[in-house]
């Protein structure tokens, strides 16, 4: 073992107190995964008597953004490894706030497209939204995967809030893309 | 017509569907891993009914949750109801929702300003 694993350990512990992390992981997302981690964020938000419409919202949020990662991460790699259908899923909680957090690999000619959607998801207004979402529903075909790009249109009208996201590079041909939804815990 | 009975699972609804005992419903959580294949024995069984339907069709949905893969697939179902009453039949959808869950709610109201079909909500607790 390294030296200095368990105070890594011991540190990485703190930070997570520090900002109230309830999960983090890293990997590949399954269904297996996803409905073991929607039971247990639904288990602690039980437990700390979250209001039931704050439940049922994170739980939303929750399976759009693991089945986002399972369906759409892309495939590259590094060196052995290879990482289609992986990402890093976290929630967690502030004082105003439950945050679910997710980031996987995209390839670089899929960043504007999605930066587009999600911008023009972010511009539009509560009926403008509806719209979309039902023409998008009307039209969009499911692909094989399964998704039918409502996910982002979904979790911006369930928390009425802007989708926050990033684009980091990786490779030059692979991006890491970052999503961050803040569910408020006041209804 | 053969019955079609699945049961929940934890990412799955419970569906029955009984021509015989005039019960069509759907309930519980829908986010399987891959609708379509999930769906299929539903909407095979939808569209072998519509060709012989029931004098009055009543399709309850009872749904706590569906996710947006899952949201598609409903409005494909509606559509079918559709056609029926285009063809004469009559068809209402009963959207049952938790009282205090207003998502569900407007997410019934919103099917119904979708498709040309008599939709009744109806809450329980």
């Amino acid at each position: 073992m390294e030296s200095g694993f368990l105070e890594f350990v011991y540190d990485f512990y703190k930070s997570m107190k520090a900002h109230e992390i309830k999960l983090v992981y890293e990997g590949r997302v399954t269904q297996q995964i996803t409905k073991a981690f929607i039971a247990l964020t639904e288990a602690q938000m039980k437990e700390n008597a979250e209001a039931s419409t704050v439940q049922r919202k994170v739980f939303h949020v929750m399976v759009e953004c693991l089945q986002n990662i399972s369906r759409h991460a892309d495939e590259y790699e590094s060196g052995e490894s290879q990482y289609a259908g992986k990402g890093i899923f976290m929630v967690s909680r502030t004082e105003q706030y439950w945050c679910v957090t997710t980031g996987n690999a995209i390839f670089i000619e899929k960043v504007k497209e999605l930066k587009d959607m999600i911008e023009q998801i972010n511009e539009l207004n509560e009926d403008e939204l509806k719209d979309l979402y039902v023409r998008q529903m009307r039209e969009g075909r499911l692909s094989t995967k399964g998704g039918a790009g409502l996910g982002f249109i979904d979790i911006r009208r369930k928390t009425k809030k802007k989708l926050e996201y990033n684009f980091l590079p990786i490779t030059d041909k692979v991006s890491f893309f970052l999503l961050t939804t803040y569910i408020p815990r006041t209804s | 017509m053969e019955i079609l009975k699945i049961e929940s699972t934890e990412d799955s609804p419970q569906i029955v569907l009984d021509r015989e005992s005039n019960i069509l419903e759907i309930s519980g959580r829908s986010l399987p891993e891959d609708v379509n294949t999930f769906y299929e024995p539903m909407m095979s069984w939808i569209e072998e009914y519509a060709k012989d339907p029931l004098d009055v069709t009543v399709f309850n949905f009872k749904l706590t949750y569906f996710n947006t893969a899952s949201s598609k697939i409903i409005l494909d179902i509606l559509t079918q109801f559709e056609e029926m009453i285009e063809e004469g039949h009559e068809v209402m959808v009963r959207w049952h929702y938790p009282e205090e869950d207003e998502d569900m709610m407007e997410a019934g109201e919103e099917y119904s300003e979708m498709v040309d079909v008599p939709f009744e909500m109806v809450s329980y607790s």
